[in-house]
């Protein structure tokens, strides 16, 4: 375990001295305030929607963020060759994948962090209330379905030879999820035979990284989420994240490694 | 309970093997036994490849070893067997009696691989310091080893900069640094010297010799036959997957009547155009 901490430094080192992070973060807070000096009359629709558009680059610029920077690890160490040197060290695969995947997720929640501190920082002066328990909810979820993802990239960038080829992929099946994954089981019982159970079956194993997905709720002013409910995401997304890793560790374990 | 048992039980065999390796005073430093390796193939129309062929090799501590052969012979193949890059089809090698595909085999290697490679977002300083909490070097010690072994290869002064900013000697002694920080009992270099200037070379055959003196065992490959004529103890002339010749510069010398370069031409079945 101390390995795979070490590990995650050199990740997190990486990704603090790379440009990635700050241009996203920077490119989020410039088109949130240009939308946002639209509303000069502190209407309460154009608060929601500015909201609205926040989250929405918060969620899209988090996804790349940690998926470009997973879907690099393995094949970068392999490409410059610096796996070898580490490798040769009392360090063991497993250890190798642990280290990539709690490195990519304390980064990109170190990123959460930043992003909705301003989120919330824009939400609280534009209206005047701090709902932070909410705020932590979704963040704390946003970050919990960031576990799944980091997860399954790793996974794939040891299945699959290109990193690009990877994070499209990736990315393709991950934004499926979110806007269909609900919905599946819904189309599933009105189509008859074969193909409704194939997708029943697709319902009931694929991560329902939707369910993370609690905009809504922060941009209407619900109450809070139930904290039990909470929990059990947490449980499934990490029990996800765990079965990812445990397959991706599978895949690598008795690769050959050689240019 | 009973997860609980098995990891306690594993924990302490793990405790064993550590005990072992180190306090047996083995003096079989590196012993490979019938090692086969296969590649598939990168020609066409052939399926495999025997990059290693029934390789047998003993090296006891203290020992220099070279580990000669032309390009593609199975040098680096062997070595990435060693390290666990690679699975043997067949055939077993073990450093300090541990299998070599248990990671505490590596606990008092230094490896130092055939190209350079490097953190593009690391300097030197960095990198040590990494691999050395990898050895659970506790701090103090950590920084003391990195001084010592920056000032040893003559990268104090860069210890601070990019590797990828380095010269290829520079590169090449960052690269014996760091395969140092753990104060290895067995280095396994890959072509230490090759694409290096004189000079370079020079400091690189002055590591190995001090490190020799410091009664480390060095297992080395090179075709660079002058060199290894005066740094090796005892050599072995690898061929296409198989160990042709192998023993003591000096009886080889003896037994064939020439040049370690000539013995090495005749094994590899070059014939001088005359
Ligand atoms: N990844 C690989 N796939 C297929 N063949 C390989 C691979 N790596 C090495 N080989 C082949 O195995 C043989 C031994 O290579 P290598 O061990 O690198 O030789 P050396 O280090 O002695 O120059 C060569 O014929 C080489 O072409
Ligand atoms: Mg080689």
């Amino acid at each position: 375990m101390r390995n795979a901490f070490a590990l995650s430094g050199v990740v997190i080192k990486e990704m603090y001295r790379r440009k990635d992070f700050y241009v996203l973060f920077v490119l989020t807070v410039l088109i949130t305030l240009v939308m946002g000096s639209i509303n000069i009359f502190g209407d309460n629709q154009i608060v929601r929607y500015l909201k609205e558009i926040c989250l929405l680059l918060i969620w899209i610029s988090a996804l790349i963020i940690a998926v470009t920077t997973t879907a690099r690890q393995i094949p970068a160490e392999r490409e410059s060759r610096t796996i070898f040197p580490l490798l040769a060290k009392p360090v063991s695969r497993a250890e190798l994948v642990a280290g990539k995947f709690l490195g990519c997720w304390l980064a990109s929640g170190a990123c959460l962090l930043v992003f909705y501190l301003f989120f919330g920082v824009l939400s609280g002066t534009r209206e005047h209330s701090w709902p932070v328990l909410n705020y932590f909810q979704a963040l704390w979820l946003h970050w919990i379905f960031l576990a799944v993802v980091i997860a399954a990239v790793l996974l794939g960038s040891v299945v699959f030879a290109a990193p690009s080829s990877n994070a499209t992929i990736c990315l393709v099946v991950i934004i499926g999820i979110l806007f269909l994954g609900g919905h599946l089981n819904r189309v599933a019982t009105n189509i008859p035979g074969a193909p409704g159970t194939i997708l029943s079956v697709i319902y009931f194993t694929i991560p329902h990284l939707e369910w993370y997905d609690v905009r809504d709720l922060i941009t209407h002013d619900r109450p809070l989420i139930n904290w039990v409910a909470c929990g059990l995401a947490t449980l499934y997304g990490l029990g996800y994240s765990t079965i990812l890793l445990i397959l991706g560790w599978a895949v690598f374990r008795r690769k050959t490694l050689t240019l | 309970m009973k997860a609980k048992v098995k990891a306690g039980a594993l924990r302490s065999s793990l405790a064993q093997t550590r005990r072992r390796i180190y306090f047996t005073n083995v003096n079989t430093v590196l012993e490979i036994t019938d090692l086969s390796v296969e590649y598939p193939s990168r020609e066409k129309g052939v399926g495999k490849k025997l990059a290693v062929n029934g390789l047998n090799l003993k090296i006891q501590a203290g020992e220099v070893f070279g580990f000669l052969g032309p390009n593609g012979a199975g040098k680096t193949t062997t070595m990435n067997v060693l390290l666990g890059f690679v699975n043997a089809k067949s055939g077993s090698a073990s450093i300090f009696g541990v299998d070599v595909r248990q990671p505490i085999a590596r606990q008092r290697i230094g490896y130092l691989p055939e190209l350079t490679y490097y953190y593009k977002f690391l300097n030197t300083e960095e990198l040590l310091r990494f691999y050395g909490t990898i050895f659970r070097i506790p701090g103090p010690e950590l920084e003391r080893r990195i001084d010592s072994v920056l000032k040893l290869v003559g990268l104090e002064h860069a210890r601070k900069r990019l590797i990828k900013t380095y010269s290829k000697g520079m590169q090449q002694r960052a690269g014996l640094a760091q395969a140092l920080i753990n104060n290895p009992d067995l280095l396994i270099l890959d072509e230490p010297t090759s694409g290096l200037d004189p000079v370079g070379r020079m400091k690189v055959r002055e590591i190995i010799e001090r490190l020799k003196g410091e009664g480390k065992t060095v297992f080395f490959s090179s075709h660079e036959l002058g060199e290894v004529e005066t740094v090796c103890d005892r050599v072995g002339i690898l061929n296409q997957g198989q160990l042709k010749v192998e023993g003591r510069v000096e009886d080889l010398v003896k037994q064939y009547q020439c040049h370690l370069e000539q013995i090495f031409l005749k094994i590899i079945g070059y014939e001088a155009a005359s």
